[in-house]
């Protein structure tokens, strides 16, 4: 179980938060001008990768605060935890 | 026979305090101090159980946590009945009761060892390659095969026992209490950090306690006597917790670990009542020291299962620490010079040793010239080839080994023993490393995987990181200590060891045998009956991954995981397939490292507190007027309100009735309540909800749709405009949390320029509704001053109001398409306005209704019920909901995806309303829908989502969801059910007063 750095509340355990997929998909301003596929692209599609991934987290029972996280999914090791509209702090290797 | 089977041993063994327990039915006598293995050799017993596949006998064969065969079942046909317990890890106690499973009638005669003479035709993947044929056998073969299998018995009643959990948070744990533990724990604790020291046993300092060897000295202090005062001195320190008899289960990521504490197995039942049996820990540490240590080896031979042979090192342990031999004429069998460490104990014990057989052709350290010179045969280059004895061994046959001990040579000599010690060196304890995560090397050396890259702030010392002498131990732990927890004093000045063995091993995975392999029993897996036989047989049917071959012989499938075996297993697979050691990987340690008791698992959380459940502030009401509940999220419901031996048909029936005709009052508490300020908040309810917000007037209330972003829909409810920038908006029951944090969501990540704030407050309003033709009169009688007029207060409207000066929010809305107002007020006061309303409704046969009521007078008016009538594929427009769905707005959550290339099919299953031929044909909620039931395949259009029989409308009616039905209106359709093919007809989903007159009726 992890525990993740919340940047409102510090360290706390894996399950006061909830895993929100993939971060930094922004929400196309103008969704009618779109056409299906650049839709799906951003309705559907999601990485999987085996590595540095960032990660959208809730902390639900807590302070309800989203916030990013920067994950070796091969280790499971944070790398960076930072807040919604922040830069994230290490580039992706992909 | 007992006496002389008990030595006298310094202090583990209290033999002053005689304890009775009773194994088999029948009496025995141990001491305070024994376990039951311990206690039962003393009595010369070996025979404890019967193997799981093939009922050979077989005996107690370690003295710790790996024991394959020594499982047996404890408290017999009690509460407290557990099966598949070590009986080398139970600490004696007056009264224990135990018995051998997986015997029947006996363990001395059970008719199931007739399996092990069908063995030759009872092979790896036996099962799985004689019951496939026919397939439709399979279910006559499975009663069968279930009756066999398993070994124990479980318990039939509730287990009386109190278990918890409790959190630990530490510096540094310590995990092992051995040499080596105790040195890091000693270091880390006087260095200043809090440290939490750990062990399996019910002592400390591992099997360094009782080594009261001459040939193992530190700083020139016997190691047991050097040990015993470091242990003397740690447990003086402040910042050191000790907990024994504590097992590690699991170790995972992020230094998360979970332990089982045992805190009465040890005493006698009558002494454990109201103390806690077993603890989980959840222990969060900074740092990890695994001294775990190391388990010895078997030797892989023909017939290496029988009772009376053990490891060697159990042999020494029983002696040294419990004074128990295991026989009266030993064999040692060994790879390497651990069996000499045993010798010298039985020596000195005066405990006769028949010979040595030693697989080297060369030995040379102090110990053995030691042993040899105590006039012990020594046969070196040798090997078992057999054993004898049924019951328990009473001889061995050995051959010589050839030079590369691939072969026996020479003549076989027979050799009388009733006790064989098996050695084939050790193997790292790295079970609880590699769950963390870590990666494993292979050591060729010595023929040992070791812990290579740590995946956390840990660190392996002792032997389970493959440091086996002394020496080693001692250097290699204050080396690596220091620097792990980066500290300069280390605690201890100058260790000095002397040590009489060497690590010289001849190592050979499957001993060779005069016989053919197929003609041998050599037991690789002893609880699962895996024999070398079974792997090679694995590998010649093609199976190459160690994952796959353990599958298929369940070589490490048993209750103790393999613990001993596993490692031959990988040696005989690469031997055999002429791969190199850790080619093929080896098998994943699965936690728990020991089984735990379910209890553990639980914890409290037993009875009410297995599932926790919400009440609303009038639930004690609906209890004592008879309500059935119906659970909700984890909410507790009024289902419905059952008078005079009513079943469910009928209350539900009267509720619906009366609600039509007069008036009904529901609890609707449970409702999702989101306040919702802020200047935006008009602005963000646009983009939530399908339909427009903006225009909404204070004081009115507009039931909204919510979409998720793939145009599906996602919840439903009534929001209200109580002020300029102040919304409450109601969401269903079960969606409330995810509503609320699907909106957070979008407010703190889409769109954190708007100014708008979301509290959830659920649980701070009561909710009561009134409905019906009366409901007027009763909502005007409760709240005398409230203007009930259509002009001030008509449908879909708000008013602020006080009910015996409590301020309280009341909206005309309404779910069941009667007249109705629906009474919000603080949640203490609900209970009492709840009675108020009853008292004034008296008059009016108010009629309290529960959900299944609710759910009957909402289908009759044709409204959804999220999640039922929907499941995640429907959008408004499927629903026939197009009137809700705002075409002016630029964009709101989902809109895009209203006009996907599929979600425009015409063709996608749409709600539509069923009427059944026979109007008293109920039809069943899920039932399939078709048109034609002649042409097979029979094609599915839909399926029923909400079908009740209506008492207002006095016919049967339902929903249902089928391709293309938008445009079916009036076509026959088909419900095909199992006795029958009911006949139904498309209607629309509204089948009570669509005008709404009953709605906007003056009254």
């Amino acid at each position: 179980m992890f525990l993740i750095n919340c940047p409102f509340c510090g360290e706390r355990e894996q399950s006061e938060f909830k895993a929100g997929g993939e971060a930094h998909i922004v929400r196309p301003k103008q969704p009618t001008e779109l056409s299906d596929d650049e839709w799906a692209e951003y309705l559907f599609m999601r990485k999987n990768i085996k590595g540095i991934q960032f990660e959208r987290w809730n902390h639900v029972h807590g302070c309800r605060k989203w916030f990013n996280i920067v994950r070796d999914t091969s280790n499971d090791q944070i790398k960076a935890v930072y807040k919604m509209g922040e830069k994230p702090p290490v580039k992706q290797n992909d | 026979m007992t006496n002389n089977l008990r030595f006298k041993t310094s202090k583990f063994i209290d033999e002053t305090y005689r304890v009775s327990f009773k194994f088999n039915n029948k009496t025995y006598f141990g001491f305070k101090g024994d376990t039951l293995a311990s206690a039962l050799l003393a009595n010369g017993i070996h025979l404890v159980g019967r193997s799981f596949k093939y009922h050979r006998p077989r005996g107690i064969m370690t003295s710790g946590s790996e024991e394959p065969n020594a499982i047996i079942q404890l408290h017999d046909n009690s509460s407290r009945t557990e099966p598949n317990v070590r009986a080398t890890e139970v600490e004696i106690y007056e009264g224990l009761v135990a018995s051998s499973q997986n015997c029947w009638p006996s363990v001395n005669f059970d008719i199931g060892g007739i399996n092990n003479l069908l063995s030759p035709i009872l092979p790896a993947g036996f099962y799985y390659k004689t019951f496939m044929w026919p397939a439709s056998f399979w279910e006559k073969y499975e009663y069968f095969i279930r009756k066999s299998a398993g070994l124990g018995k479980s318990p039939k009643v509730a287990d009386p026992d109190i278990y918890e959990h409790k959190y630990i948070h530490c510096d540094v744990l310590v995990i092992g209490a051995g040499i080596s533990g105790i040195m890091a724990a000693k270091m880390a604790a006087k260095n200043g950090f809090k440290t939490l020291l750990v062990d399996e046993k019910s002592y400390l300092g591992g099997s360094s306690i009782y080594d009261n060897s001459e040939f193992s000295k530190i700083n020139n202090q016997i190691t047991s006597s050097w040990l015993e005062k470091e242990i003397n001195e740690i447990s003086k320190i402040e910042n050191l917790e000790i907990k024994t008899r504590t097992s590690v289960a699991a170790f995972h990521g992020y230094n998360f670990l979970l332990a089982r504490e045992n805190l009465t197995d040890h005493l006698p039942i009558n002494q454990r009542e109201n103390k806690v049996r077993q603890r989980l820990l959840k222990i969060r540490a900074k740092k990890v020291i695994t001294a775990t240590g190391s388990i010895e080896r078997p030797l892989i031979f023909d017939n290496n299962d029988r009772p009376g042979i053990l490891l060697s090192s159990a042999i020494k342990k029983y002696i040294d620490l419990y004074g128990v031999a295991c026989g009266e004429n030993n064999i040692l069998f060994t790879n390497n010079d651990t069996a000499y460490e045993t010798a010298m104990s039985l020596i000195q014990k005066g405990i006769k040793i028949n010979a040595i057989i030693d697989n080297r052709e060369q030995i040379d350290s102090k110990i053995s010239y030691e042993v040899e010179k105590n006039n012990i045969k020594i046969y070196k280059g040798y090997t078992v080839v057999d054993t004898y004895g049924y019951r328990r061994i009473d001889k061995i046959s050995i051959m010589k080994l050839s030079k590369d001990g691939q072969t026996v040579i020479g003549d076989k000599t027979k050799l009388n023993c009733d006790c064989l010690g098996v050695s084939g060196g050790w193997t790292p304890a790295v079970h609880l490393f590699t769950q963390s995560g870590g990666k494993l090397k292979f050591r060729e050396e010595d023929q040992v995987f070791i812990p290579d890259f740590y995946p956390s702030d840990q660190i392996s010392i002792g032997s389970c990181n493959g440091d086996f002498g002394l020496e080693e131990i001692i250097k290699n732990t204050l080396s690596s200590i220091k620097k792990f927890l980066d500290i300069d004093n280390s605690e201890f000045k100058t260790v000095e060891t002397i040590s009489g063995l060497n690590q010289s091993k001849r190592n050979i995975w499957l001993l060779p045998s005069d016989k053919s392999i197929g003609k041998t029993k050599s037991f690789v897996d002893y609880q699962n009956d895996a024999t070398a036989k079974d792997i090679k047989l694995a590998l010649r049917e093609g199976f190459r991954s160690i994952e796959h071959v353990k599958r298929y012989t369940t070589t490490g499938m048993g209750t103790d995981q393999g613990k001993l075996g596993n490692m031959h297993a990988l040696g005989i697979i690469s031997e055999t397939a002429g791969t190199k050691m850790g080619e093929h990987g080896t098998t994943t340690f699965r936690p728990p490292y020991t089984p735990l008791t379910f209890g553990t698992i639980v914890g409290r959380n037993v009875g009410e507190f297995f599932d926790i459940f919400r009440r609303t502030p009038i639930h004690d009401w609906h209890v004592a007027n008879n309500a059935e509940f119906e659970n909700v999220g984890q909410w507790k419901r009024a289902w419905y309100y059952p008078k005079d031996n009513e079943n469910m048909y009928q209350a539900v029936q009267r509720e619906s009735k009366a609600a039509r005709e007069s008036a009904g009052i529901l609890d609707a508490s449970t409702l999702g309540k989101i306040d919702i300020q802020g200047t935006d908040a008009s602005e963000f309810l646009n983009r939530v909800y399908t339909n427009a917000w903006s225009k909404l007037a204070v004081g009115k209330c507009r039931y909204g749709l919510m979409l998720n972003e793939d145009g599906m829909v996602y919840d439903d409810g009534v929001t209200t405009r109580l002020d300029e920038n102040h919304y409450i908006m109601t969401t269903t029951t079960g969606g409330a949390a995810n509503v609320l944090g699907k909106l957070e969501d979008y407010l703190q990540t889409e769109w954190p320029e708007l100014d708008v704030y979301l509290s959830s407050v659920t649980d701070h309003y009561a909710t009561i509704s009134v409905c019906g033709p009366n409901s007027k009169k009763i909502v005007s009688k409760v709240i005398p001053d409230l203007d009930l007029s259509a002009e001030k207060f008509p449908h879909m409207s708000f008013k602020n109001a006080k009910i015996d000066n409590i301020k309280c929010r009341v909206m005309r809305i309404s779910f069941t398409g009667e007249h109705s107002y629906e009474i919000n007020i603080q949640a203490n006061f609900g209970k009492s306005v709840w009675e108020k309303c009853m008292e004034a409704g008296k008059d009016f046969n108010i009629t309290p209704y529960g959900t299944e009521t609710m759910h009957l007078l909402r289908a009759e008016k044709g409204f959804i019920i999220v999640g039922q009538d929907t499941d995640a594929t429907m959008t408004p427009i499927d629903l026939q909901m197009d009137w809700i769905v705002s075409k002016k707005k630029f964009d709101f959550i989902g809109k895009r995806s209203l006009y996907r290339s599929d979600t425009i099919r015409e063709d996608r299953k749409q709600l539509v309303g069923l009427l059944t031929e026979n109007p008293d044909d109920v039809l069943e909620e899920g039932a399939q829908i078709v048109a034609d039931v002649k042409k097979t395949p029979i094609e599915m259009l839909g399926h029923v989502t909400s079908s009740y029989y209506s008492p207002n409308l006095k016919k049967s009616i339902a929903l249902g969801v089928v391709k293309g039905g938008k445009n079916m209106l009036g076509q026959k359709l088909i419900i095909p059910m199992e006795n029958k093919n009911i006949n139904v007809t498309v209607a629309d989903p509204v089948f009570l007063d669509k005008e709404g007159e009953r709605l906007n009726a003056k009254l």
